[in-house]
């Protein structure tokens, strides 16, 4: 006896309908949008690409002299670069940097705004952890396949993939960082007359940016693993060369592929996170 | 007309304020509603005002409803019917923006925790209300600076509040209240968190400003040393109740409930209370009667010795047998105030406490001057241990004298049943 009644059917052919109902009616709007989107990265990926490599070696060190205060870090990140250089995969590097840079910044766009709703909001903190959840769970390929039909191979559903992959830890922390925010220092706030805005960005924001930045970090981190899958639809890059690895049965290219993702995530980790920490300082001292 | 009145306030909290209403208003207290409902009845018909420019302590144990009273007044907390009124407006009522611009400019809070922006530095930290108010940033500074200043925080404008002890950081809450320039400081167990030498010494300094700037305070404790202290009125509040309103001298003398009584049973009276709560009218006075006229009148009203006053300001006691004697040396057209004695007196103003080892020295009932120097009343020793000897005191030594007897009758029956 079958007790299942069939819905697989329908489910299928009504998503295929969906898709092609969109491709047909919409495909000029969506790609629209997906050329905004790739003039966005390709401007990133000439900049970075421009740049001669010392010059870019140099500022990274800063940036990770400015966020963490420390010599040795900024040593160990220049090192890490110069590294990634002589492995020869500089460019591939450079072109994986800007659809992390990208993808994070679409990411703190949208995530942001997204975790204080959350916040302040219980009703839509519960419709929205399970859309995390799914967002978090569902292989990326099942929305790889709609993505590339409606934005067309390459790089901008590769940032789609990422952003949806990367972007639930960002909401998360974001909604947990405010709503752990002292509650008598809001009232405070809200006893000498602050509105929400001000309330928002003079107390919640500020008091919340460690836990944020956790979450930056954490969704930066996922963008990276995201970069092998993000070439299997053409976005060029580091995963390229973990992919051509791959299929041409090269352990080598793909140590190297791996290699390379490895550093970028030590240095990119270690820069946000020592930032966060010196978010801290206020709170160690009250410690 | 008072500055701040609560109007037949009642609020609950749950899911359905509105429906537990009828039942508060059936007569349903707390424990039923919470049992019956599951709401919380916050506040159960509380009617009281504040007048300009006292400090009114609303005292109550942990869950008597102080906290929530005291955010209606600047509606943190909506009550759930009644009205609250400050200069006789309906607070309720305002718009959103009208509230916002009443806690900007009337009402500022002191929390008991602090409530401090722990990543501002302590000046940004005091200029928060005005910040907030948007004035121009050196001008609120300028402000906050001399406020530090007042509150004895110069020197640490620039740590940020976590570098800073309790005490001082409530110096800063203190500060930040006071410099956003309202006539209404509320205070919610500002002082619980702090150590008791700390703690009476912001007290002190909290009266001193307040004398000094005339705002209006609402205090809130658990702690009726404190509220004895700092009070010019006292409200008690149980289970959201208002179980008294009076001066601290009515709340330890008559205490309305056994509540009360059980909260002042262990203070120290003799710190708490003034001479002036004592004082019984002298029960002759004499000032510009001549010494045979003094004799007369001590004769008609029985009385041994008399206060005299000489041109309104107390000039000592005159005794009968002194009188008599004059009256032969002198004669007894002499005016009394010239053979009046020199007496210890003691100001109106000053604490029991304070007063006792000159009423010790005493040898007549203590006389009580006004700031003036006038003669106000007396004060009699057996008073002093009457309002110092609480009931309960009175009542253990009346049933341990009862206990010596049984126990003396019993050692009787063991003697003779030996």
């Amino acid at each position: 006896m079958n007790i299942f009644p069939d819905i697989r059917g329908p489910i299928a052919s009504a998503t295929n309908d969906l898709v092609d109902f969109l491709v047909v009616d919409y495909g000029d709007a969506f790609e629209a949008f997906s050329n905004v989107l790739l003039q966005g990265l390709l401007f990133i990926e000439r900049g970075l690409r421009a740049v001669p490599p010392w010059a870019m070696i140099l500022i990274i060190a800063a940036v990770a002299l400015a966020a963490s205060r420390k010599p040795l870090m900024a040593v160990g990140a220049a090192a890490g670069l110069w590294f990634i250089g002589a492995l020869g995969m500089w460019d591939q590097a450079m072109q994986t940097l800007a659809i992390i840079l990208v993808s994070v910044c679409f990411c703190i766009l949208v995530g942001l705004p997204l975790g204080v709703l959350a916040a302040s909001s219980r009703m839509f903190r519960r419709g929205l952890i399970p859309v995390l959840d799914l967002m978090q769970t569902i292989p990326s390929f099942v929305y790889l396949i709609p993505a590339a039909m409606l934005f067309g191979l390459g790089k901008v559903p590769a940032i789609l993939a990422t952003v949806i992959y990367a972007l639930p830890p960002l909401i998360r922390l974001t909604d947990l960082g405010i709503r752990e925010v002292d509650g008598e220092v809001v009232e405070a706030s809200r006893a000498f007359g602050a509105t929400r805005a001000q309330i928002l960005t003079g107390v919640q924001i500020p008091l919340s940016m460690p836990t944020i930045m956790q979450g930056i970090n954490q969704t930066t981190m996922l963008a990276l693993s995201m970069v092998v899958i993000a070439s299997m639809i053409g976005a060029r890059g580091v995963g390229e060369t973990v992919l051509l690895g791959l299929q041409r049965n090269d352990s080598g290219t793909g140590l190297v592929g791996g290699i390379t993702i490895v550093i970028l995530a030590v240095v990119i980790d270690r820069i946000t996170q020592a930032y966060g920490r010196r978010l801290q300082r206020h709170r160690s001292a009250e410690a | 007309m008072p500055l701040i009145e609560l109007d037949h306030v009642v609020t609950i909290f749950g899911n359905d304020p509105e429906g537990a209403l009828a039942r508060v208003r059936a007569g349903a207290d707390k424990k039923t509603l919470l049992a019956e409902t599951n709401h919380v009845l916050g506040l159960d018909d509380i009617t009281l005002s504040i007048e300009a420019g006292e400090i009114f302590v609303v005292m109550g144990l942990s869950g008597s409803g102080k906290s929530t009273l005291v955010r209606h007044i600047n509606r943190l907390i909506d009550s759930t019917a009644g009205a609250v009124r400050i200069d006789g407006t309906d607070i309720m009522a305002l718009s959103k923006k009208e509230l916002i611009a009443l806690r900007r400019r009337r009402i500022a809070m002191v929390f008991q925790r602090f409530g401090l922006l722990p990543h501002r530095r302590v000046l940004e930290n005091a200029a928060y209300g005005l910040e907030i108010r948007g004035l121009p940033k050196a001008e609120r500074e300028a402000r906050s600076r001399d406020w530090l200043e007042r509150v004895g925080l110069k020197g640490y404008e620039d740590r940020y509040p976590g570098e800073l002890s309790g005490g001082m950081q409530q110096r800063v809450g203190l500060a930040r209240a006071l410099a956003a320039d309202t006539d209404i400081i509320l205070m919610d167990e500002a002082f619980s968190a702090l150590d008791p030498l700390i703690r009476s010494e912001l007290q002190d300094e909290l009266v001193a400003l307040q004398r000094a700037t005339g705002k209006t305070i609402v205090f809130i404790t658990h702690d009726l040393d404190e509220a004895l202290r700092l009070a010019d009125r006292i409200a008690i509040l149980k289970d959201g109740r208002l179980v008294q309103v009076g001066t601290p001298t009515d709340i330890l003398l008559s205490p309305a409930d056994p509540y009360v009584e059980a909260f002042v049973r262990d203070v120290n009276r003799a710190r708490a209370l003034t001479v002036d709560s004592l004082m019984q009218p002298p029960a002759l006075r004499l000032s510009e009667e001549s010494i045979g006229e003094a004799l007369a009148a001590m004769r008609r009203t029985k009385s041994d010795v008399a206060y005299v006053v000489d041109d309104g300001r107390f000039a000592g006691v005159v005794t009968k047998e002194g009188l008599e004697r004059a009256a032969v040396t002198q004669g007894a057209g002499e005016a009394v105030a010239a053979v009046a004695e020199a007496h210890p007196a003691v100001t109106a103003d000053t604490a029991i406490e304070s007063a006792i080892p000159t009423l010790l020295e005493s040898p007549h009932p203590l006389p009580v001057v006004t700031e003036d120097g006038d003669l106000a009343g007396i004060v009699r020793p057996e008073s002093v241990s009457e309002v110092l000897v609480s009931e309960r005191t009175q009542a253990d030594l009346v049933e341990s004298a009862g206990a010596g007897e049984a126990a003396a009758s019993r050692r009787a029956d063991i003697d003779s049943a030996a």
